[in-house]
């Protein structure tokens, strides 16, 4: 099924580190035909939008945020004269350089106005339009994408880690693999659980996964919390174990990178997880080699974040935000979306970033580009209800 | 299914093979007005002790730092790791006190609303120096389990810990004296705090509050501060004048924490808290659709009783939906193992004895690997409820190897698997387990092949 070899260089780099870390929670693979790859890193805590990508030329965004260092005085690489790129992502220019870099802007999903994470969350992966009632929504659009792609392998999918996320977590079967789990067993006794699990559907379902998995030494409480030099080695052995499934049978990996809730303290807060998307980001590339001229990886996160900074240095939950894009496929160094300007007239509810597209048509408008995936099937299948409007072009 | 057989499940931590189920909705309500003496006989962290920990700790930290004025770095350092020890020390205690109370707990019922009311109220120290703090939040809750909401929400909303979590602490008014002093600090608000009240605490994501009523309850909040001794009312820090809140008017000049009490009072009292608050332990408790009859008979208790819980707690215990024998939940975590442990014959005084290595080996470390981080939740929504949030494959497994460790782990080892088998599950004891326990190879493999099972898990 899975190659020890695999489970044991998972150990090596994830270790304890998928509990006692939970900004690297799961990563979940599928197969598919095809030689284009698809990576998804789902952004947990909403990405203030406006700090990664600044639009420094509005002079309003600095009058909004006064304490935060915006735009290229401040240590911030212009792009393009309007946009400039948050100084944490700098390790990503080459790429921008090259074209491989690139952004949506004022983008977010239908969700509006409650501003909850785990709804929001719950939408961006679960790729469902407002109509549907959100606890209606239980499978994810990767998920479901697979149900709708002849000769998808979604047996061979699995995941890391102790989280599981809704991009994979529908009705198609998936492999997951703890590191922290322990299991010895004999033949007989592992018979007999199969036989006991038999009579329980959900049990049935993993039974035959969880008795796959290999020993490991079990978790225990860490003495002192990752510096940040080891946890950007984390992101980037991550991004390498991906790779290396990516140059393989694996066609899409999706996980998620939390610590983007920058409700206080965001000059130092947003640091950390932007320094690990961007070690997953060059880790990618690094460690898909030729593969990379196939790949796009999308980062997205559940809405963006206030335009004004708030009481404490930081910002509260908002509306529209950034999408980034990198990879060999992409038409990057540009950033793509209608900007609706920062004007108190042109925020929504005039607080937030007033989103001028939805997230999942450049979700959808890349499932078409890659994978030939019908816009039928995409606009009613795998993100029901969505319009996918006009193709962007961000594909080479 | 009788009471007795079905109470232990469905309410308590399931069935001890030293102690006879409840036979009565009546004794179980019974139980909980009585005094609650397992906090009594273990007592857990203190919020002072919790604090006074806090202020250790930054004090060690600066004698420690490079910079530090302390005339013998390494013996500074040694005392700032030490203590740093003993908060990790702390946070395994709390969860030997939970196991404790709960395994000794004779209907579990309260155990079982401790545990659900920390969810409720979910804090987590993002500071090391915070991790007591998060363990004396709980231990505040407990006076208040068969209360009234009002006090309830009160005492988790206000604690430090939660202010700290949520970012009260940085939250200013924008026009507050000390905002207008200090122009270059930027002060201003935090809406964290308020969002979390309405959307999680009180009138649940699909309530009837709006953006505009977050910022509302985000300036009545401001003046809500910690110092060293807790909770402290800075109204040099309030934003002055009333605020509008799901249109009703609270407070005023001078701005004062009455005011911020009457708020709460009033987000308990409103009808979509007593819904939420219906339908989130009739899906913790019963199931994941619960009858409507049923969500609708407690909060309708609920609101008659102006927040008072224990009517709320009868319903839910005596309601003939509650009653169903179908078992569609899973046993969280916490919940498993105290189960397992309670199954295996240990009270809450062997549990008091465990050495930290089987606390750590033994429970918080398989916790974590089954999904659950003691006073670890990523998000302050708590941890699922849902049954297949908790059976991936790596859950099962992390599960299934601890069912074979437990008992050769915490010293009782199972003499007799059939025995334990009928006294684990009693009726609900499956045929196919039934077939199962007497072909495994060995004892332990047949203790655990009960321990693993899906009736063992399921509640």
């Amino acid at each position: 099924m899975i190659a020890r070899r695999l489970f044991l260089q998972g150990a090596a780099l994830a270790g304890c580190s998928a509990a006692a870390h939970p900004f690297l929670s799961t990563v979940t693979f599928a197969a598919a035909p095809g030689e284009r790859r698809l990576v998804v890193i789902i952004l947990r805590g909403a990405m203030d939008g406006l700090d990664i990508v600044q639009p420094w030329g509005d002079p309003r965004l600095k009058q909004m945020r006064p304490d935060f260092p915006i735009g290229p005085e401040a240590g911030a690489a212009d792009l393009d004269g309007f946009f400039a790129l948050h100084p944490a992502l700098a390790p990503l220019l080459p790429l921008w350089a090259g074209g491989e870099l690139g952004f949506a802007h004022a983008v977010s999903t239908p969700y509006r106005d409650r501003r909850s994470h785990f709804d929001g969350q719950d939408m961006l992966e679960a790729g469902t339009g407002a109509d549907v009632p959100l606890t209606m929504v239980r499978d994810g659009w990767l998920n479901r994408l697979l149900q709708e792609m002849p000769g998808a392998r979604a047996e061979t999918a699995y995941s890391i880690g102790v989280e599981e996320m809704k991009v994979l977590s529908g009705t198609a079967p998936t492999l997951a693999w703890a590191p922290e789990a322990r299991l010895g067993l004999s033949a007989q006794g592992r018979r007999l659980l199969e036989e006991i699990y038999r009579g329980d559907a959900l049990f049935h379902a993993a039974a035959e996964a969880a008795l796959e998995i290999t020993a490991a030494p079990p978790g225990t409480m860490s003495a002192s919390a990752a510096t940040g030099a080891a946890r950007v080695r984390e992101a980037t052995g991550l991004a390498g174990f991906a790779a290396e499934r990516l140059r393989g049978e694996a066609r899409i990996a999706a996980f998620s990178l939390n610590g983007w809730d920058t409700h206080r303290g965001q000059i130092a807060a947003i640091r950390a997880p932007a320094e690990r998307l961007a070690a997953m980001i060059t880790g990618l590339k690094a460690g898909l080699g030729p593969v990379w001229r196939e790949t796009l990886v999308l980062a997205m996160t559940e809405f963006g974040r206030t335009a004004r900074q708030n009481g404490s240095r930081g910002t509260d939950h908002g509306t529209g935000g950034a999408l980034i894009m990198a990879g060999g496929v992409l038409k990057g160094g540009k950033v793509y979306g209608r900007w609706p300007g920062l004007g108190e007239a042109d925020l929504y509810a005039g607080r937030d970033l007033m989103p001028t597209a939805d997230i999942r048509s450049y979700a959808a408008w890349a499932l078409a580009g890659l994978f030939g995936t019908a816009r039928n099937t995409l606009e009613g299948a795998v993100f029901p209800g969505l319009t996918m409007g006009e193709n962007p072009g961000f594909l080479a | 299914m009788q009471f007795a057989d079905l109470a232990p499940v469905r309410f308590g931590f399931g069935p001890s093979p030293d102690q006879q189920g409840p036979a009565k909705a009546s004794e179980i309500l019974a139980a909980l007005r009585g005094p609650d003496r397992l906090a009594a006989r273990w007592p857990g962290a203190s919020t002072a002790a919790a604090l006074a920990y806090a202020q250790r700790f930054h004090q060690l930290k600066k004698a420690a730092s490079p910079r530090g004025s302390a005339p013998d770095r390494n013996a500074a350092e040694a005392a700032f790791a030490a203590h740093r020890r003993l908060g990790d020390q702390v946070l395994i205690e709390s969860l030997q006190g939970a196991l404790a109370r709960a395994v000794e707990d004779q209907t579990g019922f309260r155990e079982r609303l401790w545990a659900f009311w920390r969810d409720h109220f979910t804090v987590r120290s993002k500071r090391r120096r915070d991790q007591p703090l998060a363990c004396a939040h709980a231990e505040a809750l407990r006076p208040h389990l068969c209360g009234n909401f009002r006090t309830l929400l009160r005492t988790a909303v206000t604690h430090p810990m939660m202010l700290i979590y949520l970012d009260q602490v940085t939250s200013f008014g924008p026009n507050s004296i000390r905002a207008r002093r200090h122009p270059e600090q930027g002060l201003g608000l935090n809406e964290n705090l308020a969002r979390e009240v309405m959307e999680l605490h009180t009138l649940g994501v699909r309530g009837a509050y709006r953006q505009e009523d977050v910022r509302q309850l985000a300036e009545l909040f401001t003046g809500m501060q910690v110092d060293g001794t807790g909770l402290v009312f800075a109204p040099r820090l309030a934003e002055p004048g009333a605020e509008t809140v799901l249109g009703r008017n609270f407070g005023g000049d001078p701005a004062k924490l009455a005011d911020i009490h009457a708020a709460l009072d009033a987000l308990a009292l409103h009808p979509d808290t007593a819904q939420h608050l219906a339908r989130k332990l009739a899906v913790h408790f019963v199931g994941p659709a619960p009858d409507p009859v049923l969500v609708a008979a407690l909060a309708e208790a609920y609101t008659q009783a102006d927040a008072e819980l224990m009517p709320v707690y009868a319903v839910l215990l005596t309601h003939p939906s509650a009653r169903a024998p179908r078992f569609e939940k899973i046993r969280q975590p916490f919940e498993y193992i105290a189960t397992g442990l309670r199954a295996l014959g240990l009270d809450g005084a062997r549990v008091m004895a465990l050495p930290p290595r089987v606390m750590r080996e033994g429970a918080y470390g398989p916790m974590r690997a089954m999904g659950q981080r003691w006073f670890g939740a990523p998000g302050p929504n708590g941890i699922p409820e849902a049954a297949q949030d908790w059976i991936s494959p790596q859950q099962l497994s992390a599960r299934i190897g601890w069912a074979l460790a437990a008992p050769q782990l915490f010293g009782a080892p199972v003499a007799d698997p059939i025995a334990f088998a009928q006294s684990a599950l009693g009726p609900r004891l499956g045929a196919d387990l039934a077939t199962a326990v007497p072909r495994a190879e060995s004892r332990p493999e047949a203790a655990a092949l009960v321990l693993a099972s899906a009736e063992f898990m399921r509640r």
